[in-house]
């Protein structure tokens, strides 16, 4: 990765032009081909190294509810349990985590009906000891983009509030 | 409410731009509108606060994020906003959410993620926290293995 991988890495994440010709600008920024930008953002894409490129939307403003539920799993049937939650697609992350409660997941859904009715079936399974809702009260912060500088070093910096 | 042009422009920005010279004019043919109005559009949603961000999702594990904890503290109601406020302060500290606790399984109420280099950095970066807030009641908490990270897709 050279410093202008981690230039662009880091434009890519906070300021896309929202241009006709996007990557030609990015590569004016960054003084290469639009040619060079689109083969490197294709060398990303392939290495994993980002997931997409595009939208991030704020549920609520679309109407949508969200919540994240935390659930103590008896050991032994957390495979069976997370793979059931994975199945909803209103579940957006779903991770084993090194405490009592060890199933954590969030959930995006049209209502607060179909929430409840989410955690209704998953709190019904067998493995299921106990389950808390924990639907945000307050936002204080969200979101961060993650820049790179020259030493490669990593650098957090907030993106919105 | 939404507006039916809206929900197709969205529908199609929540997916992966094309790696080709005119990703929004793609995307402008398939909605049936123009591509400056597209894109004036989407400023808009910017704005008004639709749309949170428009560019690159990167993995952080591959990034090199390879540790990230949910810190979580029990803050008393009075001192919520004051800690909130503060924990956002810190560049490390990507999310900062007040949930509901649940006692007595339960007692936290400020939710925080936490990114370092190691587990000793997350640590540090807590400990530091606690110090200028003053919430010396908290707990660490670290991802295991993930079994599912997708972005949501609206209508």
């Amino acid at each position: 990765m050279d410093s202008i991988d981690k230039k662009l890495l880091n434009i890519m994440q906070k300021d896309f032009p929202l241009s006709s010709t996007p990557y030609k600008d990015l590569g004016e920024m960054l003084g290469i081909s639009e040619e060079d930008v689109i083969n490197r953002l294709g060398k990303y894409k392939k290495e994993g190294l980002i997931r997409k490129i595009g939208g991030i939307f704020n549920p609520r403003s679309l109407g949508y509810k969200s919540t994240l539920v935390a659930l103590e799993v008896k050991e032994g049937k957390l495979e069976d349990t997370a793979s059931f939650i994975n199945r909803y697609q209103e579940v957006t992350h779903n991770y084993q985590r090194d405490h009592t409660f060890n199933l954590w997941f969030t959930l995006i859904a049209p209502s607060r009906e179909r929430i409840k009715e989410i955690i209704d079936s998953v709190e019904r399974l067998p493995g299921v000891r106990k389950c808390m809702n924990l639907p945000s009260v307050k936002m204080f912060k969200i979101g961060a983009y993650f820049s790179l500088d020259e030493e490669g070093e990593r650098e957090e910096q907030k993106s919105d509030q | 409410m939404i507006s039916d042009r809206d929900k197709k422009i969205i529908k199609h920005l929540q997916e992966d731009l094309p790696l080709d010279s005119r990703p929004f004019k793609n995307i402008a043919e398939k909605v049936g509108m123009e591509e400056r109005e597209l894109l004036k559009r989407i400023e808009e949603m910017k704005e008004e606060g639709m749309l949170r961000r428009l560019g690159a999702v990167v993995h952080h594990y591959q990034a090199g994020f390879a540790y990230n904890a949910m810190g979580c503290w029990r803050v008393p109601q009075e001192m919520i906003d004051e800690a909130g406020k503060k924990m956002s302060c810190y560049r490390e500290v990507s999310h900062v959410y007040q949930r509901p606790s649940h006692p007595p399984h339960w007692p936290y109420n400020l939710f925080t993620m936490i990114h370092g280099h190691s587990r000793e950095d997350c640590e540090g970066i807590a400990e530091s926290m606690a110090e200028e807030t003053g919430i010396s009641e908290y707990t660490l908490i670290y991802s295991l293995r993930e079994f599912k990270k997708t972005s949501m897709k609206y209508f």
